[in-house]
């Protein structure tokens, strides 16, 4: 036995004295890479279980910051850590778990732009999201990409566990998150964690359980979840394991707008004449989200709030009177009208579609509204 | 005929219960079953992709039902 060697069983003798698994077992999960979709209760487990177990390399994708309500099932996270980006926590713990794994943090969320190629690097992905849009968006683009997606989900007491997309013992993509649900449900009948309620506990065991199907995918041992969905309500610990067969037709050809298509954040907006005839209707405040270095040209009479100092300065606007907020292009008040309904309330916000060159194109005037 | 029914996620809230009953004609399909759940839990409808297991495994709609049969409703599930 050489050094490495030695180092090696010291390390992770326990598991390398698994007869199936083996040094042969050990060198191959040094050798692998697993990307986790969402470092929350599902991805904690996960990504502990993976990082001590020896994996080569590990890539954490979760855009959200630690909050205290995490603090009962995010077992990566302490008190100290509200506030902070979550995937660079992560790393920071994993990293002092194991200083032998390589550990990529991507701290924003995954997308249909930036997916393909977060996925590239990474033989196995796990889904320890929290919500359909991105479920369905990590599903194509292991399909796109032929990766499995080891998916777990959880609710309340309950988990589900399955391996999609997994290459089975004739060679052959097993079925996938589409042969099991088709289509999303209509936005806001299932409640997420939040809404529904979580036991700590449960994303423990099945993101645990996540960990373990990635390491047999890695490591070929053992007859991963393909093809069958594992059901486990922990009230009762009744269980069952569906047979899953693929469907025809649910064949994908490339990524979509996942939150459009789960019927979200179809962002509220107007075309210029019908934002005209609603505001002066509604009442509606205007904003104008610029930098004040646009506003020389001309603009709308309008409050002014360049749209990164929103979150400070949103106290300038009433939540509860009708708002059109507009830019030059219409962009960058689509993701503030986004935000004002998200994170402050509002109740009534639209975009004005295309902005204010779309508004000038249309011939209305520059002087006529009202803030 | 009488089909018992276990029901998981969401579709446990809107039956109300973790284990139903169900009157059913002989011969009755998996579509008609979830036909009748529909109608009497309208909710369901919504999920659109609520997936029904028969015996331990997934059931296409045309697929008969026997009282005998183990039924599983499995809905969409989100959370992580």
């Amino acid at each position: 036995m050489n050094t490495e060697e030695k180092s090696s069983w010291t390390r992770y003798g326990r598991q390398m004295a698994i007869p199936e698994f083996g040094r042969e077992g050990q060198e191959k999960l040094s050798r692998g890479s697993a990307l986790v979709v969402g470092a929350g209760g599902l991805g904690s487990p996960l990504l502990y279980y993976l990082a001590a177990a020896g994996l080569g390399r590990l890539g954490i994708v979760d855009g959200d910051r630690v909050e205290a309500s995490n603090l009962h099932r995010q077992i990566l996270y302490q008190s100290a850590d509200v506030g902070r980006l979550k995937a660079e926590v992560a790393a920071e713990r994993l990293r002092a778990l194991n200083p032998e794994l390589e550990v990529d943090a991507y701290p924003f969320h995954l997308n249909s732009r930036n997916a393909l190629d977060i996925l590239a690097p990474y033989e196995v992905v796990a889904d320890g999201s929290d919500n359909f849009p991105t479920r369905y968006l990590v599903n194509d683009a292991c399909l796109l990409s032929g990766k499995p997606d080891v998916y777990g989900a959880v609710f309340r007491f309950e988990g589900q566990l399955s391996v999609f997309n997994g290459l089975d013992a004739t060679g052959r993509r097993g079925p996938n998150y589409r042969d099991l649900h088709p289509e999303p449900p209509a936005a806001g009948t299932v409640p997420n964690c939040a809404e529904a309620g979580v036991l700590g506990v449960l994303p423990g065991i099945i993101g645990s359980m996540q960990a373990a199907e990635v390491i047999k995918l890695i490591t070929g041992i053992g007859t991963p979840l393909i093809g069958r969905l594992f059901l486990l309500d922990a009230s009762d610990f009744r269980s069952h394991s569906i047979r899953l067969p693929r469907r025809q037709g649910t064949s994908v050809s490339r990524l979509i707008d996942y939150e459009r298509w789960c019927g979200i954040r179809g962002i509220p907006s107007k075309p210029p004449a019908e934002a005209r005839q609603w505001a002066a209707a509604a009442d509606a405040q205007w904003l104008d989200g610029r930098q004040p270095s646009e506003r020389a040209e001309t603009s709308l009479a309008s409050a002014h709030i360049p749209l990164g100092e929103l979150t400070t300065r949103v106290s300038e606007l009433d939540p509860d009177r009708p708002l059109l907020v507009f830019c030059r292009s219409g962009q960058r008040s689509a993701a503030a009208v986004q935000q004002l309904l998200d994170e402050h309330d509002f109740r009534e916000v639209y975009n004005l579609e295309g902005g204010l060159l779309a508004w000038k194109r249309a011939g209305f005037p520059l002087q006529e509204s009202a803030c | 005929m009488k089909l018992q029914i276990t029901a998981f996620g969401i579709a446990k809230d809107i039956l109300g219960t973790a284990r139903l009953q169900i009157e059913l004609p002989e011969a009755a399909t998996v579509a008609h079953l979830k036909e009748a759940l529909e109608r009497q839990f309208p909710q369901l409808a919504e999920l659109k992709s609520l997936a029904v297991a028969v015996n331990q495994e997934y059931a296409p709609e045309n697929q008969p039902l026997a009282s005998s049969d183990e039924i599983v409703l499995i809905p969409p599930v989100s959370g992580g």
